[in-house]
């Protein structure tokens, strides 16, 4: 992810966040539902997923939200501050198929007295089969000074 | 058998239009603090770098007051996990005891009428303040909405509407949450033809559109269900208020009761409603705003006067339509119990039963 956290001043309407492939594993599709607590079979198990009219498991709702915030903050950097993630489902991610996440920033809120500010990104994850997530997601990112600031790692 | 399909279709619908504005009881406390471990495994499985999630030192110089959950994580620390879990899916295969809650209820209401899969199609989550280890956090639930039957690309199915409070350990505002899910029956099942539901008679009227039902209105259309037009009184001061809402704009209070009306009151403004025409009201359509002779005032139909002789002033009185088996409504006629000029609207209205 990037290091350094993006100034408020550098950033604006039209700027387009990195693309970022997820390769959709078994393990990652069941990992992340467990380490959110999820444990309906849809998610991890074949079988009953499929006896419930799903083609094979797929991704929960809580994941698809960890993977838009993280690739929200992959780009803006540590120092973000998330406020909301508002996402729509649509195609289900299914194993052994690709999500690619691409997205852009729409809204830029005035700045405020210490010159922070929120901006809203517009993003979109697709994969074989269609939009699996679409959405927006707004966050504040710190004035210049702070931005600049050095981050461990 | 199309007829009997038909008939616990509606009955389902209006079984699951009562749970709209209920508290989903599904109010509960996380299990644990928001920690270290549970975050660890969140972000590994996430292959989210970010340091400020495990990294005290770089949460700090990110501004932070130490290391922060993953803001997207916020539902992890109420989720009721694995022995819970079994333990509902037991009790539904057994076809035993359900769980307590409305949710559970009403997601075994449709288990039964053939709806078993579920998925979740929108979540609008927005963050008060990032969770920092030790919090503790804790969740009440709302039903706002249960769909009519809706066509989708996984098969027929109800969407279900939650709202989502999360505070911390202070009683606190950290998060809130809008969830939709849908309820389906799986299309290998639908494609049996088995469980297919009739599609409704060509010839039959269609209903009135439903009231939308919510924790502050639904006493307002359960009184009417029971001939009782009911008012809403604030507890703190005693004023009325109609339409209803949470908060008394007098005083704030938000404890309130309900006192029953005379249904006696007076024309105090009309529209006459020539088009569109909507198939579930006869026409001319007569909507009029009625002030109550306790004060305060609504809209409602008014029957029993010639559309062209409505007059501003005339004294009316409530009475109880029923339009269907789910939706009884006030109507107001003119005081004097004789009908006013052309008597038409009412014979239709009351047709249309």
């Amino acid at each position: 992810m990037n290091p350094t956290t993006l100034a408020f001043d550098d950033v604006s309407v039209g700027d387009a966040l990195p693309t970022l492939e997820i390769p959709l594993t078994r393990t990652l599709i069941i990992s992340t539902a467990i380490a959110s607590r999820d444990y309906q079979d849809v998610h991890h198990d074949p079988v009953l997923a499929n006896q419930r009219g799903s083609k094979d498991i797929f991704m929960n709702i809580l994941s698809t939200n960890g993977i838009v915030g993280r690739y929200v903050t992959d780009w803006s950097g540590p120092g973000t501050v998330l406020t909301d993630v508002n996402i729509r489902l649509g195609a289900p991610n299914y194993p052994d198929d690709t999500m690619t996440l691409n997205g852009s920033v729409t809204a830029k809120d005035d700045a405020a007295a210490d010159g922070s500010g929120g901006i809203e990104v517009t993003l979109r994850g697709a994969n074989g089969l269609g939009d699996h997530v679409t959405g927006t997601v707004r966050l504040r990112l710190p004035a210049g000074a702070a931005g600049s600031q050095r981050v461990a790692r | 058998m199309s007829d009997q399909a038909q008939a616990q279709s509606g009955d389902l619908e209006q079984r699951l239009s009562g749970f709209a504005g209920q508290s989903s009881g599904e109010s509960s406390e996380g299990p644990d603090e928001v920690n270290q471990a549970m975050i660890r495994h969140w972000v590994e499985a996430m292959g989210d770098t970010n340091p400020v999630y495990v990294d005290d030192a770089a949460a700090k110089d990110a501004g932070f007051p130490g290391v922060i959950a993953p803001p997207t994580m916020l539902q992890a620390w109420i989720m009721r996990g694995l022995r819970a879990s079994q333990d509902v899916e037991a009790a539904r295969a057994a076809g035993t005891a359900q769980g307590d809650g409305p949710t559970d209820r009403l997601m075994s209401m449709l288990d039964e009428a053939g709806f078993t899969s579920v998925v979740a199609t929108n979540c609008d989550q927005h963050y008060v303040r990032p969770l920092v280890l030790g919090d503790r956090v804790s969740m009440t639930s709302v039903i706002e909405s249960v769909s009519a039957e809706k066509s989708t690309g996984l098969g027929v199915g109800h969407f279900i509407s939650n709202r989502l409070d999360f505070t911390d350990q202070h009683g606190e505002s950290v998060a809130t949450m809008r969830f939709r899910i849908l309820k389906f029956r799986p299309r290998t099942e639908a494609a049996s033809g088995a469980e297919s539901t009739g599609a409704p008679e060509a010839t039959a009227r269609p209903k009135r559109p439903r009231p939308s039902l919510t924790q502050d209105n639904r006493f307002f259309f359960e009184g009417t269900k029971e001939g009782n037009l009911l008012i809403q009184r604030c507890s703190g001061c005693s004023t009325l208020r109609h339409p209803p809402r949470p908060a008394c704009p007098t005083c704030r209070s938000f404890e309130w009761d309900t006192v029953k009306s005379s249904g006696r009151g007076t024309i105090y403004s009309y529209v006459v409603n020539h088009h569109p025409k909507v198939p579930a009201f006869d026409y001319p359509l007569v909507v009029a705003l009625i002030e109550l002779e306790e004060g305060t005032r609504l809209v409602a139909n008014v029957s029993g006067i010639a559309s062209d002789a409505v007059v501003i002033g005339t004294p009316v009185q409530a009475r109880f339509e029923t339009f269907d088996d789910e939706l009884t409504l006030p109507v107001f006629h003119p005081v004097d119990g004789s009908d006013i000029g052309d008597t038409r609207t009412v014979t239709e209205s009351k047709g249309a039963h």
